[in-house]
C-alpha cells in the first residue's frame, strides 16, 4: 500500500500547484436525451466540484439524473452543454478509455469468460504493464478485497458479494484518479450490504482514491460519505456533510427524501430575538430560529422537525419549548424505539420516535391526548 | 377454528399429498418415451438404410445401388475414389461450403451486430433489412435459384465456382444473422462499457469481450451455413454450370443408376456430423 501512497504523492508532486484543484469538476453541465421527437432533460446546468480523496455521494430517487451525471464523468455520455474537468484537465469529448477514472457497474459487468485474475488484470494489460508487475499488483489488490486464492475462479462461481469485490478490485488496481460506483451494493441482501458499506469505506481510506458513489439509499449515503449531493429532477437540491443534510434539509424535497421528517407550516405571529414565534393557540407555539432570514410578523413559514427530536408527554411541557397538542392515531413498536403517529389540533400529521426503555414504560396508546414538545434549535426553516 | 389454524391445516394436507393411487404405471410415463423413440426412428431410418446399403455387395451388371441384400463388403469403401466425377464434385462441394461459410458468417455476424446495436435515427431502413432477412428465409428456393440464374445470365457472368459461391453466401447470410442475433439478445452492453472504461479501444473491446461471448452463436450460425451449402441442390442446379457440386452430381446420376460410392460419401458426411454433435455435447458439458 505504501507504493500507492508514493505513487499518489509523486502524482501530486508533478501536479505542483494543481494539487488544490478539485479531482472532478462539472461546469454548467447539462444533458438532454432525444426520445421520439421529445427532449428529455436528465441533468440541468450543474456545477459541482468533488475534492481530491473524498467519498462523495450523489443521492436521489431513480430518474433524478445521478447515473447520467456519473456516466458523463466516466465518458459514456457526452454533455449537451458544459465542461467536465478531471484534475483541471478538460476531458469533455475524451472517450472513456482515455480517461483516468474507473467505474464499478451496478451489474458488476465482470467478464464471464475470464477468470478473476484475468478480470482484474484487464486494465493493466491494456496499458502494457510488465507481466510480473501485473501478477504482483493483482495479487495485492485481491488481498485488499479479501479474495486471495480465488484467482482461478470464474465470476459465476462466486457469490454476489465476492463478485462485487472483484468488480471493485478490477477498477482500483489501475490506481485511477477517481473511482465511480454506480449503486454497487444494490443487488446484495441487507446483511451483506451493511458489511460492504463498512468494507468500502475501509478500502477507500486504505487506497486514498476519490470515490464518487451513486445511490438512492439515503442510509448508505449517510453512513459512508464525506459529502453528499442530493439530486432531484436533474438539479442538486442540497450539497453538504451528511449531518447537515440530515439535520438541516435545505428544501422540502430533501426533508422528505432523507429519513422521516415532519413538515409544518404556519404564519409568524411575532419575533422574539432570533426566534420566530408561531402561536397556534394560547398554550401551543412553535419557535423557529430565523437568523439571516427575512421573516417578520405575518410572513408564512415552513419548517421541519426530525421525529427523534420530539418529546411526547401527557402534561404540558415547560415554557420556552415548542409545544403542540394532539391525539395519538397509531403506535408502532420498532424494537429499540417506538413510532407514534400524532394528529395535532391544527390537523398536521406528525411522527415521533421515542427510545424504548424499561423505565419509560408505555408512553401513550392509541387515542390518547398528548403534548409534543421540542427545543427551538430543532426547528429548521425551509426555503 | 381461526384463520391461522385453518391455513396450517391446509398446508399440512398439501404436504401429505393426495392419499389416492400411488402404485401402478401412469399412462403419461409410457406415452412420452414411446413417442420420442418413434420420432427418432422415423428420422434416422432413411440414414440407417443408406449406411447399411453402403456395405452391400453388387453381384452382376453395372456397379449400381440395388436394394436387394447380396452380402457384406467393404469394396466401396476401398474403391471410394473409383467413380470419375464423383470425387471431384465432392471436393468441390467441400471447398464451396468452406468458402461460403466463411464469407456468410462474417457478413451475417456484422449484420446481426448492426441490427442489435443500432436504431432508426442512426440505422435508417432497419425494418426493411429485417423484412428482407425474413423474406430471404421464407422465399421458395426455386424462386431464388431462378432469379439468380437470370441475374448471372443478364450480367453475363460465367456460371461456375464463383456463381455458386455468390448464391450460397446469399442464402446463408440470413440464417447466420438470425442465429447470432438470438445469441446477442441477452448480451450485457455494460461489459463493453467496462472494457472501454478499463482502457480498451473499440477493436480490443470487440476482440477480447464481444467476440468471445457471442462465439457460440457465430459457431452455430457457421455450422448452419455449412450444412445449408453442403446439401443445397435447387439453387446450385440453376447456377452451377460447368462446376458440378455433389448433390447436383448425385441427382444427375439417379437417371442412369447411383454408384454405391455415393452411399459411402453420404455415410461419411453423416459420421462427420455425428462427431461434431458429440464434440459439442462434450465441450458444453465440460464448461461449468
Amino acid at each position: 500500500m505504501t507504493e500507492t501512497h508514493t505513487a499518489r504523492a509523486a502524482a501530486a508532486g508533478e501536479a505542483g500547484p494543481d494539487a488544490a484543484l478539485p479531482a472532478i469538476e462539472l461546469a454548467g453541465v447539462a444533458k438532454e436525451f432525444h426520445s421520439g421527437g421529445e427532449v428529455v432533460t436528465a441533468v440541468r446546468d450543474m456545477d459541482l466540484a468533488i475534492r481530491e480523496g473524498e467519498f462523495f455521494s450523489l443521492l436521489g430517487p431513480s430518474g433524478c439524473g445521478k447515473t447520467t451525471t456519473m456516466r458523463m464523468i466516466a465518458g459514456f455520455e457526452e454533455p449537451t452543454r458544459g465542461l467536465i474537468r478531471l484534475h483541471g484537465r478538460d476531458v469533455t469529448g475524451t472517450p472513456p478509455n482515455k480517461r483516468d477514472v474507473n467505474m464499478v457497474f451496478q451489474s458488476y459487468a465482470l467478464f464471464p469468460h475470464m477468470t478473476v485474475f484475468e478480470n482484474v488484470a484487464f486494465g493493466l494489460r491494456r496499458r502494457q504493464v510488465p507481466r510480473n508487475e501485473i501478477t504482483r499488483r493483482v495479487g495485492e489488490m485481491l488481498e485488499i478485497v479479501d479474495l486471495s486464492g480465488r484467482e482461478r475462479r470464474r465470476p459465476r462461481e462466486l457469490s454476489g458479494g465476492q463478485q462485487q469485490r472483484v468488480a471493485l478490485a478490477r477498477a482500483l488496481v489501475n490506481r485511477p484518479r477517481a473511482l465511480l460506483l454506480d449503486e454497487p451494493l444494490g443487488a446484495l441482501d441487507l446483511k451483506l450490504r451493511q458489511a460492504m458499506q463498512v468494507e468500502l469505506k475501509r478500502i477507500q481510506r486504505e487506497v486514498g482514491i476519490t470515490f464518487v458513489y451513486v445511490t438512492h439509499d439515503q442510509g448508505e449515503a449517510l453512513t459512508m460519505s464525506d459529502r453528499i449531493a442530493v439530486m432531484n429532477d436533474g438539479v442538486i437540491e442540497q450539497l453538504g456533510l451528511p449531518r447537515e443534510i440530515y439535520e438541516h434539509p435545505a428544501t422540502r424535497f430533501v426533508a422528505g427524501f432523507i429519513g422521516t421528517s415532519n413538515l409544518l407550516t404556519g404564519t409568524v405571529t411575532r419575533l422574539a430575538g432570533e426566534l420566530a414565534v408561531i402561536e397556534v393557540s394560547e398554550a401551543e407555539q412553535i419557535l423557529v430560529p430565523v437568523r439571516g432570514l427575512r421573516v417578520g410578523p405575518g410572513s408564512p413559514l415552513e419548517l421541519t422537525v426530525r421525529p427523534e427530536k420530539i418529546d411526547l408527554a401527557t402534561r404540558r411541557p415547560a415554557d420556552g419549548a415548542c409545544a403542540l397538542r394532539g391525539t395519538v392515531t397509531e403506535v408502532v413498536y420498532l424494537g429499540t424505539s417506538t413510532s407514534f403517529a400524532v394528529t395535532t389540533t391544527t390537523g398536521a400529521e406528525m411522527v415521533v420516535f421515542r427510545q424504548n426503555s424499561a423505565l419509560a414504560g408505555d408512553l401513550a396508546g392509541r387515542g390518547d391526548e398528548v403534548w409534543l414538545s421540542w427545543q427551538p434549535q430543532h426547528s429548521y426553516p425551509i426555503g | 377454528m381461526t384463520a391461522l389454524a385453518r391455513a396450517e391445516a391446509a398446508e399440512a394436507a398439501r404436504r401429505d399429498g393426495p392419499p389416492r393411487r400411488r402404485r401402478g404405471v401412469r399412462p403419461g410415463r409410457v406415452i412420452l418415451p414411446v413417442y420420442s423413440w418413434l420420432v427418432i426412428a422415423y428420422l434416422v431410418f432413411p440414414i440407417a438404410v443408406m449406411i447399411v446399403y453402403s456395405f452391400n455387395r453388387v453381384t452382376r451388371g453395372l456397379q449400381q445401388v440395388s436394394f436387394a441384400w447380396n452380402g457384406f463388403t467393404l469394396q466401396w469403401y476401398r474403391q471410394w475414389n473409383a467413380v470419375p466425377g464423383l470425387t471431384s464434385s465432392f471436393w468441390l462441394t467441400i471447398r464451396l461450403a468452406i468458402a461460403a461459410t466463411v464469407v456468410a458468417t462474417v457478413l451475417g455476424t456484422l449484420l446481426a451486430l448492426a441490427l442489435v446495436r443500432y436504431r432508426p435515427p442512426r440505422f435508417r431502413g432497419k425494418t426493411l433489412v429485417e423484412q428482407v432477412l425474413f423474406l430471404n428465409i421464407a422465399a421458395p428456393e426455386i424462386v431464388m435459384g431462378a432469379s439468380l440464374l437470370g441475374l448471372f445470365v443478364t450480367i453475363n457472368l460465367a456460371r461456375g465456382f464463383l456463381t455458386l459461391l455468390l448464391s450460397h453466401v446469399a442464402f446463408s447470410i440470413a440464417y447466420v444473422a438470425v442465429t447470432v442475433r438470438a445469441r446477442m439478445a441477452g448480451f450485457d452492453r455494460s461489459l463493453e462499457e467496462a472494457a472501454a472504461d478499463l482502457g480498451a479501444n473499440a477493436w480490443v473491446t470487440f476482440r477480447k469481450i464481444t467476440l468471445p461471448l457471442i462465439m457460440p452463436g457465430i459457431l452455430a450460425g457457421a455450422l448452419m451455413a455449412f450444412a445449408l451449402s453442403v446439401d443445397d441442390f435447387v439453387t446450385s442446379n440453376f447456377v452451377s454450370g460447368s462446376a458440378v457440386p455433389f448433390p447436383v452430381w448425385v441427382y444427375g446420376a439417379t437417371r442412369v443408376g447411383i454408384p454405391p460410392q455415393v452411399f459411402v460419401f453420404g455415410s461419411a458426411i453423416f459420421m462427420v456430423g455425428i462427431c461434431c454433435a458429440l464434440a459439442s455435447i462434450v465441450v458444453s458439458r465440460r464448461q461449468p
